[in-house]
């Protein structure tokens, strides 16, 4: 028997169980506790929401795909278009209409991503995007935070209230509070110092745990820590972005808080408030928009959490950690030219490298 | 030994369990037998046989041409069928100038095949000699004339030879079993190498899934203390010559130098083997260890193949397919190539055969680059490859070689690990060929423009000479034509 096989291609002719949908799924799980934690806090709206914006992300993407004329069930199945639209909903306030979400997911998925050419193209991270239009274009929507009312407990809206909250309507009175962050922010232009305003450490521990107001997806600290460290173990992320991210706020914070405590909140308090470890963890982390090299990762992550400080501490928005990760995107390509790993065999120039002892073993 | 780190590198299922165990069986003699007289890098050989003309084992067929290149022999006694065209042991299918050999059966060894008694009494450029008149070339599958390296002594200084049992591509057991068996011959032919290069120092580099085989030459290179065993890290491109130099010495080859600029030589272990046979018992290079392997193959074995036996063959002896395999490969899967047919037949630098079904090659269709970063991860050359695909597929060839294509050793640790499934290699391959194609056609338009201003130049200079030569005549003519009138106003 002869067999003639087709000239195929070059090598290699082994692969790693790698694909993009892989990343993505594994991508999913590790949001999964801290999304169904956020669904138990704050119930039926925040289900609602969640699935209005991601059905609305998968529905913008099948659109374009077809616009573009690219294969629509291979793309969509490769499962970016979900991990978009699903970031994007964590962000958000839970009780958020359902136009929230869906613009939302329109601006991160047609805006943010397809018209920079789709999968693997855009230069700013598209949930972030979403975030940040949102905030600036519907900032009453976008600020109005709930007390978390577990799914189940009586006070909680049932299925049809929550289908109205979705709606807009209003004639349900639950507690809105604003985010611990915001609120430290007003006290302090009020002239109010940190003593008073946060007393004693029951706000870290709530915001470890998640039972504060807050963003769907963000007021658990640990469980986004959880889903963090899957990602690290399973590969998918490496560690420099999150712990230069993290290190440089925590370092930065506590420098200002030695300076004046009575300003200048501790590491402890950035770290758990607002969407530090979401972004640190799944939105920094954005493979697309951030630097390749380890070096550059670092520094990427570093100015994130430098800004995240500034914004937070002197700018107009105390959630505005999306702005950080928006200006450093539009870093990564100059940090991808400027910060590339040595060549094997050249130096950091690029000229072929020259021991001491080189002449000698030339004859 | 202490050891080096490498950068990048990937840890591929090795499917060595496949034929580890097989101990090498020597294939049966098949019924024809073709010979290509190209199995090296460098020139090709020149027939030395004619059609109908008897040849015993280890006689010259075809003559080493020029400096880099190397002769060929006779794999058995014979007769030679004809000297003619007949498919390459490469991607392309081309064919190319093969000795076919009908074997006699009597496989009787040539009278000029003498063992030699003390190959240490040899002068170093003797050992050298004899290695390239055995044809021995580089047989961990580069084919670089061995002899060249072992000369590398008049221009370096070599005080290290680094035996190579790496063997980090998966499924390919040939070197591990050859050195199991033979350790003896081996850590021989690694002496007499030493001995050519003038090396102090001897290290014989074998992976760490290759415990057996590290037993067997750790006790075989007692007989000599300047052999020392590094027991390497299981880890893909392990034995990219470079690296190997680097994991062993922590020195990194400078930029498209030689291993021999840091005064270190590498050898492959079957080359060594090679090396032995020929500097003992005189006889050429004329058969090879090859593993036939991958899941497509019925019985996976380790075969002593006689060159130009059919691919064909050995997977005949292995009791052929299981099912109809995805990609017949040349080689390891990461690096091999693959190969037109199963009539190509086997040559110096084929180290394996390997039938692979579709779910072990799992190619998948390309999705857009994430920039993952994954590829810059595992690349051992500290390259960018996402950037220098972007580059090669928007044309940009020049931004592709300065970002350090020419860096690269192509050895798809990217590819492999990618999740886009991208098929960086064959993108880098292109980019590499293009480059060279462009290389050369530059040289043929810079010497044509150079010939064709010579040409000018000549046309003016004969044209000049023309002119002198007509304002030489003229003014000869007027000459005479005024002292004629003068002449005759004297006359008058």
């Amino acid at each position: 028997m002869q067999i003639e096989t087709p000239a195929t291609s070059a090598g290699p002719f082994a692969h790693a169980p790698t694909s993009i949908q892989r990343t993505m799924v594994l991508v999913m799980l590790a949001l999964l506790p801290a999304t169904v934690f956020g669904f138990w806090q704050f119930g039926w709206p925040a289900i609602f929401l969640f699935l209005t914006t991601l059905g609305t992300a998968v529905a913008a993407e099948w659109v374009c795909l077809r616009i573009a004329g690219k294969p629509q069930r291979r793309y969509l199945l490769d499962g970016s278009a979900v991990v978009a639209g699903w970031l994007l909903a964590l962000s958000l306030p839970p009780w958020a209409p359902w136009w929230i979400g869906a613009i939302g997911a329109l601006i991160a998925i047609v805006v943010a991503k397809q018209v920079f050419g789709g999968l693997g193209q855009n230069i700013f991270n598209p949930a972030m995007v979403a975030r940040v239009a949102l905030l600036i274009s519907f900032p009453l929507e976008m600020t109005s935070y709930v007390r978390p009312l577990p799914i189940f407990s009586p006070e909680a809206p049932g299925f049809w209230q929550g289908i109205s909250i979705s709606l807009g309507q209003g004639g349900f009175d639950a507690v809105t509070g604003a985010t611990l962050l915001s609120h430290v922010r007003t006290e302090l232009s009020q002239g109010g110092t940190l003593s008073d305003i946060l007393p004693g450490m029951a706000h870290l521990f709530s915001g470890a745990i998640g039972t504060i107001a807050g963003s769907m997806g963000e007021t658990s600290a640990l469980l986004i820590l959880l889903g963090g460290g899957f990602l690290l173990l399973k590969r998918v992320i490496s560690w420099h972005i999150p712990v230069a991210l993290v290190g440089s706020l925590a370092l930065i914070a506590t420098l200002m808080n030695l300076y004046d405590a009575d300003r200048y909140a501790g590491a402890p308090y950035h770290l758990v408030s607002g969407a530090t470890l979401l972004v640190a963890f799944f939105i920094a982390t954005d493979p697309v928009t951030s630097p390749v090299s380890k070096s550059g990762q670092i520094l990427f992550g570093a100015g994130c959490g430098i800004l995240v400080y500034v914004i937070r501490t002197w700018a107009g928005y105390p959630e505005g950690v999306g702005f950080a990760i928006l200006l450093m995107n539009a870093c990564t390509p100059t940090i991808d030219h400027y910060l590339r790993p040595r060549v094997y065999g050249r130096d950091r120039r690029g000229t072929p490298i020259e021991y001491a002892d080189n002449a000698e073993m030339r004859k | 030994m202490k050891l080096f780190r490498i950068r990048g590198g990937v840890h591929p299922h090795d499917h060595k369990h496949l034929a580890a165990e097989q101990a090498i069986e020597d294939l049966p003699m098949p019924a024809l037998l073709h010979v290509p007289l190209q199995q090296h890098i460098g020139a090709p050989a020149k027939p030395a046989v004619r059609r109908g003309q008897r040849v015993a084992k280890g006689d010259l067929l075809g003559l080493s041409q020029g400096a880099i290149s190397a002769p060929v022999h006779a794999p058995t006694s014979g007769r030679v069928m004809g000297v003619g065209s007949y498919p390459a042991h490469h991607a392309s299918g081309l064919s190319i100038r093969t000795v076919t050999l009908m074997p006699d059966g009597e496989d009787r060894w040539s009278e000029k095949v003498r063992s030699i008694s003390d190959p240490f009494a040899l002068a170093p450029e003797e050992i050298a000699t004899r290695v390239a008149e055995a044809g021995i070339v580089g047989m961990g599958g580069a084919t670089f004339p061995s002899a060249v390296k072992l000369n590398l002594r008049t221009r370096y200084r070599v005080h290290t030879l680094v035996v190579n049992g790496a063997e980090c591509e998966p499924y390919l057991t040939c070197d591990d079993r050859l050195m199991r068996e033979q350790a003896d011959a081996v850590v021989d032919g690694v002496r007499i190498m030493a001995h050519a290069l003038g090396a102090e120092r001897i290290i014989i580099a074998i992976e760490e899934n290759k415990p057996q085989a590290q037993a067997a030459m750790s006790l075989a290179a007692a007989v000599d203390r300047r052999i020392r065993l590094a027991r390497l890290p299981t880890r893909y491109p392990m034995g990219s010559e470079k690296h190997l130099v680097q994991a062993l010495t922590g020195r990194e080859t400078p930029a498209r130098g030689l291993t021999a600029d840091i005064g270190v030589v590498v050898h492959n272990g079957a080359t060594a083997f090679a090396v032995h046979e020929a500097l003992r018992y005189g006889r050429p290079l004329i058969s090879r260890v090859v593993t036939v392997s991958g899941a497509a193959v019925a019985r996976p074995r380790n075969l002593r193949v006689p060159l130009g036996a059919r691919v064909q063959d050995l997977l005949d002896y292995c009791g052929g397919f299981n099912e109809e395999p995805a990609g017949l490969i040349s080689g390891g899967p990461m690096m091999g190539q693959p190969l037109p047919s199963t009539r190509v037949p086997i040559v110096k630098g084929s180290n394996g055969v390997l039938a692979l079904t579709r779910r072990e090659i799992d190619r998948q269709a390309p999705m857009p680059c994430i920039r993952c970063a994954s590829c810059v991860e595992a690349c051992p050359c500290g390259l960018v490859p996402l950037e220098m695909a972007a580059r090669t597929r928007s044309g940009d060839l020049e931004g592709a070689v300065g970002l350090g294509l020419m860096d690269c050793i192509g050895c798809g640790s990217c590819a492999y690990v990618c999740p886009a499934h991208l098929p960086l290699v064959q993108f880098f391959n292109y980019a590499k060929g293009e480059m060279a194609a462009r290389g050369r056609a530059r040289q043929k338009l810079m010497e044509t423009k150079r010939l064709a201003e010579q040409r000018s130049a000549r046309m003016e200079a004969i044209k000049q000479a023309k002119r002198e030569a007509m304002a030489r005549r003229k003014r000869e003519a007027a000459a005479k034509a005024t002292d004629q009138p003068t002449a005759s106003v004297s006359e008058s």
